[in-house]
Formats: structure tokens, C-alpha cells, sequence
């Protein structure tokens, strides 16, 4: 049962905002010494994991100076004017754009933007307009549209970084298979997270559109 | 043997975080200069040389990195980088031009995932199988550096200059994902799956295989609610649950499991007040008065994408 040392250590640490890496290192340190292992035998393993599992940061930095030479001339400015273009009609259609091309980008592991870059200036403000057309809305109504516009920025972001690409959470995957001797294909794994980012984009449709009739109804 | 192999990216890799390393070294207004050189020049080390360093050496650098993060010492310099163009002049000159060389890398990958393994000459093959994905995309990430260049007019030394600039952002939050990895592999190997194993085989009938994949996808949205990171959760509840009865009791396909296994994780984190970035900090950013507006307005999502994975895992993973 000491073993599981590491798993309170992480979900502490987390939970009191200790800085991340930190966390992590204590976790495999006491977990490895609560195995009954020495400590150079520990940082033997650590070291040995961390060189095996380089791979997972390599995507990210080769994609980088891409993506920063086009954020340069404008890739965030263009993809605003995307959303601004598809001249959406209802406040769930706004999201449900937004969500479609944050996924879409997503999955080339391409960010276009964040809570704070893209959902505070450009999302929920256009959703906002839509909705105003039928009125100005009640303060309860800006507050559902505005959570559902930080919604559609984390179901975009989440579910989609799955599928083709070999990036992140696929590099995971495969890490944790590896280091435990099982062998499973990058491209298997990354084909069946398609499924579910098509059905996160209808789950996303239903949700978007249950706001838009809230949004129209008396009620609050 | 191959030609092309992962350990020439890794090389530039490290050579970058070397260029990043010298680059904060000389600027003397850096506000945290030594311990983000320092930072820097290990990963350097890591990448470039960590094959050939005893694993306890780079074990202490890893050590050495997470100290100088949490005692916050690895910081972007202080000037930006340079004013530039005007964005949003630039999107209207380049329009949809700016958005071709990002589609064209995951195009890029999945050609090359499928096709590199068969270029050989005799015993001579371009890239092992193995690494055929992470080959392709280092040469779509260098066709589409090239194509960009072209598209924008600056040259490639203006493409690093960005790149270092965004790894600079992301700082010590880079290597988050490859540490969580180590992680699963340490808990691998001191037996951590075992003991989950243990408890909750003795709690469910994990024998039967429908009950295995419902166990196995809830307790990924429990441990993520708890950690509040599916990356932190995916090891211990596949080294716990995933391997040892769906895939090696019940012969479940590992692909499918894995994939679908993280999705069911996520849902977690769509609920959960830990995965503060996502759920709390935006209801203050959007000034709402309920900190937790954004979980609740998730909490349906989060139940209809949980099941739908349940679902699909427990119809494919045993069938393919």
C-alpha cells in the first residue's frame, strides 16, 4: 500500500500548487524508495525514462518555430476573422464555429488560441452580439453564454489533440506502453480518438443549441 | 541500418535548447539569467547527449531542472521579441496562405507514417518502422518551416527566433508531459499497477470483460477528478486496471483502450475545480460571479462524452 505514496503526492502537490515538475520528481523518488529501491537506483530509472520518453517533447518543438513565424505575420488575427466571417446567426452557432475550428487546429496540435487570447476578446463577445439581437439579455443569460464560450474553448482543445498527429497525449499512450512492455501502434492509437472528437462536436451541437433556446425563452 | 533516425531531431532539439541556453546566458537583463541558463542548457544535455550519459547523471539534471522550476528560476527574458509586423495587416495581405503549411504537416505525417517504411535500398531503409510517424513529422515540420518562410517573406533565422520565443512562454510547462511519462514508468517498475490491481480486483469482478472496461474508464475520470491531470492519471489506472485484465486477462487491443482510456479522462477534467487553467480560471477572466459556472455548464457534456467512450470501448476493444 505504501506504494501508492506517489499517487497522494501528485494529488496533493496538485491540489496545493506546488510547481508541477516538482510534484513529479518527489512522486517517482518516494514511490521508488517506498519499492524498496536505492536512490541512485531511483535517479537511474528516472534518468533512464526521461531519455526514452524524449520523444514526447520533440513534436512540439519542431511544430514551434512553424507556428510562431506565422502567429508573427498573423495566423491568430486571421483565424478571428474566420470566426467573424462565418457571420454566425445565434449565440450557439458562434461557439459551435468556434468549437469546429479549435478542434480542426487542434488536432494539427496548433493552438489558436486560449481562454484568454481568443474566448474573453473575440469568442464570447461575438456570441454576446448574436444573442443581443433579440434583445439585450438578462445578466444570468450573459453568464450561461459566457461559461458555454469557455466550454467550447476546452471541448475544442481537449478532444481533438488526439487524432492524427503523433503528439501529446498519443506520445503518452505509447510512452506508458512501452515502459511496460506492451506494443501498440502511434497511428492505431491516435485513428481511435476520431471517433470521439466527431462525437464531442455533436454533443457540442446539442449543448450550443439547448443554450440558444434558453437564451430565446422567457425564463432566466 | 537506417539512414534517418529519431536521434538526429533530438540532436537539434537539444541544439536549440543549447541556442536558448547562450542566448539568455548573454542578456544581461534577464531577470532570472543563471538558473534559466542553467535550465536550458541541461535539457540541452538531455537531448543531445542523454543516450549516451549514465541514467542516474541525467536522473540528477532531471532533479536539478524540477528544483530550478519550483523555486521559480526559469523565467522568459523580460524584452519581447522585437516588434514585428502588423498582425492583423499581414493576415489581410496573407489570408488563407497563412493556415496551408500548418494543414499540410499532419498531411505530411500520415504519408509518411504509411509510406517511409518502404524506402530501402537492399539492407539500407530510410527510417525504422518503429519511428517512421516522428521521422515524417520532422521532415513535414522542416518542409513546412520552408514553405512559411516562402509564404511570409522572413527567413528561417526569424522562424527560430519565434520558436525559441514560444518555448521561452512555455518554459519549464515543455517538459510536463515527457516527466509525467518517467513518472509512469517508475510507477511501473516499482510495482504501483500491482497494488491498484489488487484493490480494486478485490472490490469488482474484473473477470468479466464488460466490467473490466467500465471500471477502467470510470476510474480514469476519478483519478483525474482527484489529480486533476489525465496525463497523471493515465499511468496508474492503466498500469492498474488497462493492462492487466483488459489487456492481458481479457486480450483487449492496447490501441484502443489507451486512446479511448485518456478521452474517458478527460471528461474528468472537464468537471473538476483541480484543472483550475481550465474550468476556474476562466470564470473570473469572463467575470463571472459563480467560480463554478463553467464546470456546470460542462457537467452534461462530460457525461454524454464519458458514455459514449464506455460504449465504443466495450464494443471494439475486444472485437479488433
Amino acid at each position: 500500500m505504501i506504494k501508492l505514496l506517489g499517487i497522494i503526492i501528485v494529488a496533493a502537490g496538485f491540489a496545493l500548487r506546488l510547481n508541477p515538475l516538482l510534484v513529479i520528481v518527489a512522486a517517482g523518488l518516494a514511490t521508488g524508495v517506498a519499492a524498496g529501491l536505492s536512490l541512485p537506483e531511483v535517479l537511474a530509472l528516472l534518468g533512464t525514462y526521461f531519455v526514452d520518453n524524449r520523444f514526447m517533447t520533440l513534436p512540439v518543438l519542431l511544430m514551434l518555430p512553424v507556428v510562431g513565424l506565422l502567429e508573427r505575420h498573423g495566423l491568430q488575427e486571421q483565424v478571428a476573422v474566420l470566426i467573424r466571417r462565418s457571420a454566425a446567426a445565434t449565440a450557439g452557432r458562434v461557439l459551435l464555429a468556434y468549437h469546429a475550428l479549435r478542434a480542426g487546429a487542434s488536432t494539427v496540435a496548433v493552438n489558436i488560441g486560449n481562454h484568454a487570447s481568443m474566448v474573453r476578446p473575440v469568442v464570447a463577445p461575438m456570441a454576446e452580439g448574436a444573442a443581443a439581437r433579440a434583445g439585450t439579455p438578462s445578466e444570468e443569460k450573459v453568464a450561461a453564454i459566457r461559461a458555454h464560450a469557455a466550454a467550447s474553448e476546452n471541448l475544442g482543445n481537449f478532444f481533438a489533440d488526439d487524432i492524427f498527429v503523433a503528439v501529446g497525449p498519443v506520445l503518452l499512450i505509447k510512452g506508458v506502453f512501452d515502459a511496460a512492455g506492451v506494443r501498440a501502434d502511434v497511428l492505431a492509437i491516435a485513428w481511435w480518438g476520431a471517433p470521439t472528437a466527431l462525437w464531442v462536436l455533436a454533443v457540442g451541437w446539442w449543448r450550443y443549441r439547448a443554450l440558444d433556446r434558453r437564451l430565446r425563452g422567457g425564463a432566466p | 541500418m537506417t539512414v534517418l533516425g529519431l536521434e538526429f531531431f533530438l540532436m537539434l532539439g537539444g541544439l536549440g535548447f543549447g541556442a536558448m541556453a547562450v542566448g539568455v546566458a548573454r542578456d544581461r537583463m534577464h531577470p532570472r539569467r543563471a538558473g534559466t541558463t542553467v535550465f536550458w542548457a541541461l535539457l540541452a544535455v538531455c537531448f543531445a547527449a542523454g543516450k549516451f550519459l549514465s541514467p542516474a547523471l541525467v536522473g540528477l539534471m532531471v532533479v536539478a531542472m524540477a528544483a530550478l522550476a519550483g523555486a521559480r528560476s526559469v523565467t522568459p527574458p523580460s524584452r519581447g521579441a522585437g516588434s514585428g509586423p502588423d498582425r492583423a495587416a499581414e493576415a489581410g495581405r496573407l489570408g488563407n496562405r497563412l493556415i496551408t503549411p500548418v494543414v499540410l504537416i499532419p498531411l505530411g505525417v500520415l504519408a509518411g507514417g504509411y509510406l517511409l517504411p518502404f524506402l530501402a535500398l537492399d539492407d539500407v531503409r530510410l527510417v525504422a518502422p518503429a519511428q517512421a510517424t516522428q521521422v515524417a513529422l520532422g521532415l513535414a515540420c522542416g518542409f513546412a518551416l520552408l514553405l512559411s518562410s516562402r509564404v511570409t517573406g522572413a527567413g528561417t533565422s526569424v522562424a527560430f527566433a519565434e520558436g525559441g520565443r514560444l518555448v521561452h512562454a512555455m518554459g519549464w510547462a515543455l517538459i510536463l508531459p515527457q516527466l509525467l511519462a518517467s513518472l509512469g514508468g517508475v510507477f511501473a517498475r516499482a510495482g504501483v499497477g500491482e497494488v491498484v490491481a489488487g484493490v480494486v480486483g478485490s472490490a469488482l469482478p474484473l473477470h468479466l470483460p464488460l466490467v473490466a472496461v467500465v471500471a477502467y474508464c470510470a476510474a480514469m475520470a476519478l483519478f483525474t477528478i482527484v489529480m486533476g491531470n489525465a496525463f497523471a492519471a493515465f499511468p496508474v489506472v492503466t498500469l492498474g486496471i488497462g493492462l492487466p485484465f483488459i489487456v492481458r486477462e481479457h486480450g483487449g487491443n492496447p490501441a484502443i483502450m489507451g486512446a479511448l482510456g485518456m478521452l474517458a479522462g478527460y471528461c474528468g477534467t472537464l468537471v473538476t475545480p483541480m484543472a483550475a487553467n481550465f474550468n476556474v480560471v476562466p470564470a473570473v477572466l469572463l467575470g463571472l460571479p459563480d467560480r463554478h459556472a463553467v464546470i456546470r455548464a460542462q457537467a452534461p457534456m462530460a457525461a454524454a462524452i464519458w458514455i459514449f467512450n464506455v460504449v465504443l470501448m466495450a464494443l471494439c476493444v475486444y472485437r479488433f
